[in-house]
């Protein structure tokens, strides 16, 4: 290096951004010597993408300095200088899947004859080596369609060190999949590794990081709160630090947000509202078993890919399990039956509101009584009347804000179309809610009232289930159950330390 | 209702209900001025326009196209797309006469079924279609519009092979009624066109399928979640498709004494311009019957006007393609809020 200072790969001093009222990043300075493997971890939100995007170019930091390869950064606009420098393999790939592997190594630089007519031979020759030289056997001619997951990362990374990059990001790549590809993709890596490409690796899977990494940087709210080689962190210390120590010291649990569980809840030997009785997907949840008294609430916590939303899919009926049983207050559901659930009394609150919870241009009073078909009138009959009545009497008690219930659901705040999703599943009085991520991109006081909705659904004995990893969501809580690979590994009651419950969530086991 | 609502947080519902009753009646009737000025034009350059008998006619030229387009909004709005509807409407009426004629002869297949029970098969042929096509759509989720296009062909194909190419002529007067009867000086085909046009404009605004059906092509993740059973209403969407134009088929039979192999042909053409210009979303979820049969209506007019204009024959599908192009241009504009043409 010019300034004879140690090759950093990638270094971000003091780098600071904000998105609208959030402080995404706060003052960051990491330094990545060449031939490090990184672990960047932290809980959702911490800052972590944010990051990644300032490091591959793709956000601007507010304030601080880039630097690549011992230079400076090159303009955001010159995307080419920086893919040379830098690449990420995100957990969604981007691997054409109707291109061959060779086409998808050489994308748009294809080896040509003239400039102008692409020379398949050459190609073929070409993307062959550079997958020998790097140790990754696939069949350059294989349509990327046929490949396993593992494979597209191969591929991806392939193609970064085909552009010259020697520092490779990979975000999350192991969330979607198994056991034994998970280890051939870390075979890859600790090659790739010895023949001199860094990595920046992100993982919620602590354990893994300490198979591929050789330090770690750990981010909370933004900020960097450690920074040091794994052999001097060792998981407990990631933890409490990803958790915080001031705040994992003090024991969390149930904070006033509801009033106690008495409310509703039937005695010992009361039928649960929802019985799981050995629940079974294939390669997804492994044996799943929990009941929920009238009244009470459960959080099902997990990390992405656990399984937990599958057990919310099939209890609601979108997914039918393999095996096992699911009842409603003892009444057994027909697997894989939406309309069953309903009717049995299970209500739900879908993650992506967008995906699966409204139908936009509908109105409001539309969406909200989707639900409730039958309570609208005789042998099918939809009275608009009787709907904007329903919808009117949802509408004021979860006090959404609408110009009217006739106005489309899509025109209305984020919090008030999660309101909106809440108050049609609490339409049809269900005996259980299954909420996932009930409160995921709402404000702060949309929150606050959305919680208010289910304490109070729950003093009427409704039973709550919250399946989610965030920590404020399952805060209101009276018990946590955690899923790990498909199987529930621990239970928590309603006094948890985040320390505690997030080392469960990340598979280290409550200690 | 109004009084249901008390919290601070909402508007006053009355106001908002009518800005939004009143948005919803003015995008149903944006081609109404297009209409206007169409029927000033035919005024204008005949005499023959404006008299009872040449709206009549209008009109029943219009009825078994706008009885198609119902089939084909129907299946629109659910998010789907079906172009073999032409294809039923020109094979159900030519399966039921193929039934009937004796005389083996002239393409006939010498059973020589009864007129009514012809009827009968003629109409379920159309709705087996749909059951097909929605097999083939929603069960084994093949590109619908690929998998009705093949459809179209085969159908047609059908058609010809049945008769040999022949023309069949010679039909019992129930098999034509549809086509030629008239109930108080107005053709039955305008009265059944009439009554769909009634019987499904509620059926999609009141009734819990047919707010399901708009559901469906709005988010069908969404419906599904909401628990409405989507894989089914989208292949009912499809039987009742085939079965509306068959019914189409049987009044064109009816109208002209006789089934032609061609009976139908390039019809799917002017279903799908009525259905959009009417405000239909090609991608789902949005439109009413009502704006589609005004896009019916425009559609009939200008063809009746181009032809009492007198336009060289050849030259009129020309000028009827390029008012379909000015007509759509118009929709967009005038729609004011983004519509999906």
């Amino acid at each position: 290096m010019p300034n004879g200072a140690p090759h950093s790969v990638a270094e971000t001093i003091a780098v600071s951004k904000r998105f609208g009222a959030s402080q995404a990043l706060r003052e960051v300075s990491i330094a990545i010597p060449a031939g490090d493997s990184r672990a960047l971890v932290g809980r959702n939100g911490a800052g972590k993408s944010t990051l990644v995007g300032v490091l591959t170019g793709l956000t601007a930091p507010d304030s601080g300095l880039v630097r690549l390869a011992g230079e400076d950064a090159p303009n955001l606009a010159e995307r080419r200088r920086w893919r040379e420098r830098v690449a990420c393999v995100y957990q969604k790939s981007t691997v054409i899947s109707t291109l061959t592997v060779a086409e998808n190594l050489f994308l748009n630089a294809h080896p040509t004859i003239g400039g102008r007519w692409i020379n398949w031979s050459a190609l073929h020759r070409r993307a062959k080596r550079v997958l020998e030289e790097w140790g990754l056997e696939i069949d350059v001619t294989l349509d990327a369609a046929r490949l396993s997951v593992e494979q597209r990362h191969i591929v991806e990374i392939a193609r970064a060190l085909l552009q010259g990059t020697r520092f490779i990001i990979l975000d999350e790549p192991t969330a979607e999949l198994e056991a034994r590809e998970v280890a051939r993709l870390f075979e890859r890596i600790r090659h790739l590794q010895k023949g001199g490409v860094t990595f920046l690796y992100i993982s919620h899977h602590l354990e893994e990081i300490y198979e591929v990494c050789r330090s770690v940087t750990v981010l909370r709210d933004g900020a960097v709160v450690a920074n040091a080689p794994l052999d001097a962190m060792p998981k407990q210390r990631v933890v409490a630090a990803m958790v915080g120590e001031a705040e994992g010291a003090g024991a969390r649990g149930r904070r006033g947000a509801l009033p106690g569980r008495a409310a509703g809840a039937g005695g010992p030997d009361a039928t649960p509202a929802l019985e799981v009785r050995g629940l079974r997907l294939a390669d997804a949840v492994e044996n799943v078993s929990f009941a929920i008294a009238p009244g009470e609430c459960v959080g099902l916590a997990g990390l992405v890919g656990s399984g937990k939303e599958k057990v919310a899919d099939m209890l609601v009926g979108l997914l039918r399990p393999d095996g096992g049983e699911i009842a409603a207050a003892g009444a057994v559901l027909r697997p894989g039956r939406v309309r069953d659930a309903q009717r049995k009394g299970i209500g739900y609150v879908p993650r992506d509101r967008h995906a699966r919870g409204i139908v936009p241009h509908l109105s409001v009073a539309e969406n909200l009584t989707m639900t409730i078909p039958e309570r609208l009138g005789p042998a099918g009959v939809v009275w608009p009347a009787e709907q904007a009545r329903q919808a009117g009497r949802i509408v004021a008690s979860l006090q959404i804000v609408a110009a009217s219930t006739e106005q489309p659901i899509g025109e209305l705040s984020g919090g008030n179309q999660q309101k909106a999703v809440v108050g049609r599943a609490l339409a049809s009085a269900p005996k259980v809610l299954v909420l996932v991520y009930p409160t995921q991109g709402v404000d702060i006081a949309s929150k606050a009232a959305l919680f208010g909705i289910v304490a109070n659904a729950r003093a009427g004995g409704t039973a709550v289930l919250i399946v989610s990893d965030d920590l404020d969501e399952l805060t209101v809580c009276d018990r946590v159950l955690v899923i790990f690979k498909g199987r529930l590994v621990g239970g928590f009651g309603a006094e948890w330390e985040d320390r505690e419950l997030v080392a469960a969530i990340e598979g280290i086991g409550a200690q | 209702m109004t009084g249901t609502v008390g919290t601070r947080a909402v508007l006053p519902f009355g106001t908002g209900l009518r800005r939004r009753a009143a948005s919803l009646r003015l995008r149903e009737l944006t081609l109404l001025p297009a209409i206007g000025l169409a029927m000033l034009a035919g005024a204008l350059v005949s005499d023959a326009f404006l008299t009872a008998d040449n709206l009549l006619n209008i009109l029943q030229q219009s009825s078994e196209l706008s009885v198609v387009v119902i089939a084909e909004s129907l299946i629109l709005i659910a998010g789907k797309f079906d172009l073999s509807l032409e294809s039923v409407v020109g094979l159900s009426p030519m399966l039921g006469a193929w039934l009937i004629v004796k005389d083996t002869e002239v393409g006939g297949s010498g059973l020589g079924l009864n007129g009514f029970a012809a009827i009968l098969i003629v109409l379920a042929s159309g709705a087996a279609i749909g059951v097909v096509n929605g097999f083939l759509v929603v069960r084994m989720r093949l590109n619908a519009f690929i998998v009705t296009l093949a459809m179209l062909i085969l159908l047609r194909g059908i058609t010809l092979g049945l008769t040999n190419g022949k023309t069949l002529f010679g039909l019992p007067p129930e098999f034509l009624y549809l086509g030629t009867a008239k109930w108080a000086g107005v053709p039955v085909s305008i009265w059944i066109a009439a009554l769909l046009y009634l019987l499904f404009g509620l059926f999609l605004r009141y009734h819990r399928t047919g707010r399901a059906i708009y559901a469906i092509g709005g988010n069908a993740e969404a419906a599904r979640a909401a628990g409405i059973q989507v894989e089914r209403v989208t292949w009912g969407v499809f039987v009742v498709g085939g079965l509306l134009s068959a019914l189409a088929g049987l009044m064109l039979t009816g109208r002209i004494a006789s089934v032609v192999t061609t009976q139908g042909q390039n019809m799917i053409f002017y279903v799908f311009a009525a259905a959009v210009i009417g405000g239909i979303s090609l991608n789902g979820g949005r439109g009413r019957l009502l704006g589609a049969l005004t896009g019916v209506l425009l559609l009939g007019i200008l063809q009746n006007v181009l032809t009492l204009a007198q336009i060289a024959a050849f030259w009129i599908d020309a000028a009827y393609g390029a008012i379909i192009l000015v007509a759509l241009i118009l929709a967009r504009v005038t729609g004011g809020t983004a519509q999906d043409v």
